[in-house]
This record gives structure tokens, C-alpha cells and sequence, in this order.
């Protein structure tokens, strides 16, 4: 009998060009995606050593991080932006590389494009200059974030040197209230396992709260599976990810499809495998989360109140909060739905698919924003996002409400172009990421799910977005 | 790359958990096309007070610690983004050596690629060595013999991956060492493209 394996490890095994000295092994990359901030030292790299790309067929670029969301007909403002940008194409032109341009419809950020385009497929490697690249193993796709140094050893030789990963095994149980989103699930179990609980491994998820996920939840969930430390998170493809790929344009066409499928439908842990780590997270009865500090761990309800740092067990942790606390200017002990916000961003990798653009727009419709918010953006993922938005007329009710309704990017997510939060400014955020100036210089942060940021939006501080049930659309007369 | 055998030096004492990529290297220094020349932006938030002054309670501005090499980090150091900019600029500040309780794994992996030595040591090991070096007092990393040496001649013994550790003693071209392995590539990828055609085009 051959021994039992998890998802991770056939994938695994199935990409071993030279297992090495057993514990670092040269893996076999089917995709590559690149972007214009992590890639341009790495063409620098090939070109003085005088070496090729070698499947350029494997690879796609877009830009993505520094590209502006608004006056796309302009040039980019900012030099350095423009010559990142400027540069990815003049690469991709020079080894042959599929590039979608800033202005292209397909034009998104990495991982929204990823799957929309049918790249993103089950039991391939995919790796990515970015860490949110963990968003692709929605699909059984083992999919993980590279540094530029690996950019160019992929670029070169289209493997890695790995070291095999431990594997996770995160159950999720229990029914989910209503408005528990993806978001919500993978913050409840970022704050259960803490940032480095999933250091070092592989995270599989499981579990009916997990199943019952869309795929855009499924995107939403291993996206940040990065930020509890796992350098990849795995979902086993089904039903809803075949149908999802099933018109994609790189999707397997034809008599492939079936092969394809068949193949695919092999991807999931044998019943028996075993993981180095488990740990089962109860989502019943949970209400919505926010972060109240400066990690994605320091989680709070909405319902609940700012912690007190001697509350926590650890002196570090103690003063890791003081420090947090002090830096988001908020009180211990208060309540969290009396923090004011200057700002909302309804965007990232981590919420930017149509089902989270729907999300916010179910709750923004009929209110407006409050008028202390200085901005509010909602940002879509992709071009192609965007137009089946419009084509549902979300970004009426956005505009209507008095949000902005902008071009598809990283955008406010780490603050690389004109989308930024001010020193000391508070952003309602459904990106990924309440680090120290993530934002913007003395940013402060609280990630949340889309329709979390838009009742943020609409109360002018954090809200409970149960508080505002949707408003029915005025029916046109006949 | 240059070898790395061993190196005696001052050590920062930079004592904080969970340490990011963003306080690493904000994202302002991004933009840049090159590897070089981003120390200045390293730790930017933590080493510079508003006005752009460098801050006197910062670790990284203590005199006693001038012209170290090793930079001693509280456990989960270069969590979050996969930014080799955080790397570059921890590199071109001097540093040669971090050791630390634990590290992110891209983080770690960026650092190995650009010939930083990575060390692990339990908490409570690189804890004493904090203290020893708070007086600007010198250790030593030994890569050859895995061993971390304190000023009063104890010795902490870690762990090495054999690959990483071959390269960086030899400093060796990662890319040099994969692309002999050119013939086990094209087989891998003759046989993937007879199971996975869609993968390589097909229609
Ligand atoms: S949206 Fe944010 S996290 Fe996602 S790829 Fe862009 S910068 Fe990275």
C-alpha cells in the first residue's frame, strides 16, 4: 500500500525534477505571474548573466501595485511608478512575455487576474512575486509568494529550490451567523493560530463553513492564509471550482477539459493522511471581526471592546499591544463600534471579486456616506470586474451613496500610488494587511469584510453591519 | 556571491516580535529598479524621527553598536510581504548575519538568496546574547561549525540546511547550480506535457 498523502504532498511530488539532498529539492513551476515592482531586479539579474527566459509561454505580466485608479488617459504621475511600468512591458516585449497592458480590460491585480483568466488551475505550481499568492489555492493550486531572487532562478530555469514544507490541517466547524464572510473565517483563525502559527507549513483547509464558500470567498480565505505565517493554503477543488474555470480563456478546451477534470478530481488528501499540525476553529455564533492593533491577529468582534494589554498572558505580547494601541491612538477598554473612521477602502487582493463588490453595495444602497469620511474608495480587482459591476449597476449605487468608484490596482491596499491614507488618519480597510505605514506614513488600519467597510463608511465609525439591513431598490415605475 | 566562513563583530539587540517587511522597507523604496542603495530606507519609521534626524532612542543609532554585522531579532522577524527590498536594505546597512528565534519564511529564503546568513536559536539563547552585547560587546558566527560563539566563550550550536550551507560557504550562483541540472529538466518537462498537455498549450 502506498502510504496515505495529503493535497500538498502529491502536488508535491508530482513536481519533483530533482528531489536533492532530500531536504531542498529543485519544483517544477507550471506558472509564473509577474508585476512591475518585484520583477525589474530580477530582469536586471538575467540580463548580466546573460541568460533567457526559459517558457516564456508560462509566464504573464500585468501591472498592478503603483498603477494610478484614476485618469488612466494621463501618464503616470509619478516617474518611478511610470518607469516600473514602463519597464515590465519593455521586458516583456524583450523575452517574449505576455503582457496585459494598464489600459486592457483583463488588466487587474495578480491574483484577481490569475483566475479569471483560467492560468490559476488545480494541482499546479504557481508562484508570484507577492505573498498574497496563497489567494490561487482557492483552486488545489500549490500557489505561494517568491522574492525577486526567485523571480529570476523561475524566470531562468522555470523551477525553485524548495524545502518542503510541514503540513496544516485547519478545520473549521460550525454554522456561520448570518454576514460571516470569508474575511470573517480566515480573521477568526488568523487570531486563533496567531501570525506564526502557520510558519513553516502548508495550511489545508476544511471543514462545511469552508465547502460552502463560493469561489471568490475560497480566493478570500487562502489569500491570507500568509498572514498566519503559512507560505501556501490549500482548498480541494469540487464542483463550484470546475464550473468556476469552466469558461475561463487558459482553462483546458475541448477533449482537455474531461482529461483535465479527471485529473483534477484526484487532488484531495487521502482519508487517512496525516499532518504535522491540526487545529479546529469554531465559527458558530461568531459575530463579525475587526482588528483593533497592528497584526492581523489582533482580532476583536464587532460587538466587543478594544483589549486591555495586561490582558494578554505574554510580556512581549503585553507590550506589543501598548505599542499597537498607542500607535492606532485608541483607548483599552472602549468600544469598538465608538472608533471614528477619516477613511474607507473596499479593494486588495483579499476583496476586490464581484461577490465582495455586491457585498458592499447591498449595504450601501439608499444610505450615504457619512459626511466626517473623507473619502471612500471602492476599488474592483480587475477590468473585467469592473464591467460586470457596472453591467449590474453597483457602481451607481456606490457613486449615489457618495463613494468613489475608481480603476482596477493594488491601490490603497499598500500605498504605492495616489491611494493613500494620512498620518494619523483611521481607513475601515478589506485589504489584508493593519501593518505599521501600510497604508501611508502613521496610517491606522482596521481590516474588515466589504460590507463591514461599507457600514463603517456609512456610520462614520466602526459598525456592525447586521445594524444595517439592506435597503430594497426603489422599483422604477412600469 | 562572496563565501561566508565566519565573522566576529558588534551585534544590534533589536528586540520585537513579528517584526514586517513594512517596517523592513516601507513601501516608498519599492519603486526602485536597483538591488543597491536601499539601506537608507530600512527600518525608515523606527531609525529617523519626523524631521528626518536620526532618533537617539533607536537601537540602530546607538553608538556602542557601530559598525555591526550581526543584527540580533525578536522571534517571526520579515513576516508579511515578499519584498527582497527588506533583504537588500538590511544587507547594504552592513548586516552579514541575523539570528533570531524564527523567521518568515520568504523573508528567510530572500535573505540566503542575497548570502545574509540566517540563524535560529531557541528564544531564550538569542535573549542572553542580547544582553551580552548591550555594552557593544563582540560574538562570533561560525557557519562552518554551526555555532554562535558569546563573549565569555560559551558556545550555541544550530542547525543548517546542507544545501543553503554549502552555497553560502562556497558562494555559489543558486541559478548556476540549478541549470546543471538542464537534462532532468527537459525530461521532467517531456513527460509533464504527455500528461498535462493543456499545460503546455494544447488545444
Ligand atoms: S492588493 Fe495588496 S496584498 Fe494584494 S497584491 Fe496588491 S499590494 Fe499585494
Amino acid at each position: 500500500m502506498p502510504h496515505a498523502k495529503t493535497l500538498y504532498e502529491k502536488i508535491w511530488d508530482a513536481h519533483v525534477v530533482d528531489p536533492g539532498d532530500g531536504e531542498t529539492s529543485l519544483i517544477y513551476i507550471d506558472r509564473h505571474i509577474i508585476h512591475e515592482v518585484t520583477t525589474p531586479q530580477a530582469f536586471e539579474g538575467l540580463k548580466l548573466a546573460g541568460r533567457k527566459v526559459r517558457r516564456p509561454e508560462a509566464v504573464i505580466a500585468v501591472p498592478d501595485h503603483n498603477v494610478p485608479t484614476k485618469d488612466r488617459d494621463k501618464p503616470i504621475e509619478d516617474p518611478q511608478s511610470a518607469a516600473q511600468v514602463a519597464m515590465l512591458k519593455e521586458k516583456c516585449a524583450e523575452y517574449g512575455i505576455e503582457h496585459i497592458e494598464m489600459n486592457d480590460i483583463r488588466q487587474g491585480i495578480v491574483h484577481v487576474i490569475g483566475p479569471e483568466q483560467g492560468i490559476t488551475q488545480p494541482g499546479i505550481t504557481l508562484v508570484c512575486g507577492d505573498s498574497h499568492t496563497a489567494t490561487h489555492g482557492a483552486f488545489g493550486a500549490l500557489a505561494f509568494g517568491i522574492g525577486t531572487s526567485e523571480v529570476e532562478h523561475c524566470l531562468a530555469t522555470q523551477t525553485l529550490q524548495l524545502k518542503k514544507s510541514k503540513t496544516m490541517k485547519v478545520e473549521v466547524v460550525g454554522e456561520p451567523g448570518p454576514w460571516l464572510t470569508a474575511k470573517d473565517i480566515i480573521l477568526a483563525i488568523i487570531a486563533h493560530i496567531g501570525t506564526s502559527g502557520g510558519t513553516g507549513h502548508v495550511i489545508e483547509f476544511f471543514g462545511p463553513a469552508i465547502t460552502g464558500l463560493t469561489m471568490e470567498g475560497r480566493m478570500t480565505l487562502c489569500n491570507m492564509a500568509i498572514e498566519a505565517g503559512a507560505r501556501a493554503g490549500l482548498i480541494a477543488p469540487d464542483e463550484k471550482t470546475f464550473e468556476y474555470l469552466q469558461d475561463k480563456p487558459r482553462a483546458p478546451q475541448g477533449v482537455h477539459w474531461n482529461a483535465a477534470m479527471a485529473h483534477w478530481s484526484t487532488l484531495k488528501s487521502d482519508p487517512d493522511a496525516t499532518f504535522d499540525k491540526v487545529a479546529v476553529v469554531d465559527v458558530a455564533d461568531i459575530p463579525p471581526l475587526v482588528t483593533w492593533g497592528t497584526s492581523p491577529e489582533d482580532v476583536a468582534p464587532i460587538t466587543g471592546t478594544v483589549p486591555h494589554p495586561d490582558d494578554f498572558a505574554n510580556p512581549s505580547k503585553q507590550d506589543a499591544a501598548r505599542k499597537a494601541l498607542d500607535y492606532l491612538g485608541l483607548e483599552a477598554g472602549m468600544n469598538i463600534q465608538d472608533i471614528k473612521i477619516d477613511r474607507a477602502f473596499i479593494g486588495s487582493c483579499t476583496n476586490s471579486r464581484i461577490e465582495d463588490m455586491r457585498a458592499a453595495a447591498v449595504i450601501a444602497r439608499g444610505r450615504k456616506v457619512a459626511p466626517n469620511v473623507i473619502e471612500a474608495l471602492v476599488v474592483p480587482g480587475s477590468g473585467l470586474v469592473k464591467a460586470q459591476a457596472e453591467r449590474e449597476g453597483l457602481d451607481k449605487i456606490f457613486t449615489e451613496a457618495g463613494f468613489e468608484w475608481r480603476e482596477p490596482g493594488c491601490s490603497m491596499c499598500l500605498a504605492m500610488n495616489a491611494d493613500r491614507v494620512g498620518p494619523k488618519e483611521r481607513c475601515a480597510s478589506t485589504s489584508n494587511r493593519n501593518f505599521v505605514g501600510r497604508q501611508g506614513p502613521d496610517a491606522r488600519t482596521h481590516l474588515m469584510s466589504p460590507a463591514m467597510a461599507a457600514a463603517a463608511a456609512i456610520a462614520g465609525h466602526l459598525a456592525d453591519v447586521r445594524d444595517y439591513p439592506p435597503i430594497p431598490p426603489v422599483q422604477e415605475a412600469a | 556571491m562572496e563565501p561566508f566562513k565566519t565573522i566576529t563583530s558588534k551585534a544590534v539587540p533589536f528586540n520585537r516580535r513579528n517584526v514586517d517587511t513594512d517596517i523592513i522597507m516601507p513601501s516608498e523604496f519599492l519603486k526602485s529598479l536597483s538591488r543597491e542603495g536601499l539601506g537608507v530606507g530600512a527600518f525608515k519609521a523606527l531609525r529617523y524621527l519626523e524631521d528626518g534626524s536620526p532618533n537617539p532612542d533607536s537601537e540602530f543609532n546607538n553608538p556602542a553598536y557601530e559598525g555591526a554585522q550581526i543584527l540580533l531579532a525578536g522571534p517571526n522577524i520579515g513576516c508579511g510581504s515578499s519584498r527582497e527590498h527588506a533583504a537588500w536594505g538590511i544587507k547594504d546597512m552592513g548586516f552579514k548575519v541575523i539570528i533570531a528565534a524564527s523567521f518568515a519564511d520568504i523573508f528567510y529564503s530572500n535573505c540566503f538568496k542575497n548570502g545574509i546568513v540566517t540563524v535560529i536559536l531557541p528564544e531564550a539563547q538569542v535573549e542572553a546574547l542580547m544582553e551580552d552585547v548591550k555594552e557593544g560587546a563582540e560574538i562570533s558566527v561560525d557557519l562552518e561549525a554551526q555555532t554562535v560563539q558569546r563573549p565569555n566563550q560559551e558556545v550555541f550550536h544550530f542547525d543548517y540546511e546542507p544545501f543553503k550551507r554549502h552555497a553560502l560557504l562556497n558562494g555559489l550562483d543558486e541559478i548556476g547550480i540549478t541549470l546543471q541540472k538542464a537534462g532532468a529538466l527537459d525530461e521532467f518537462e517531456k513527460q509533464q506535457s504527455q500528461k498535462l498537455p493543456w499545460l503546455y498549450g494544447a488545444a
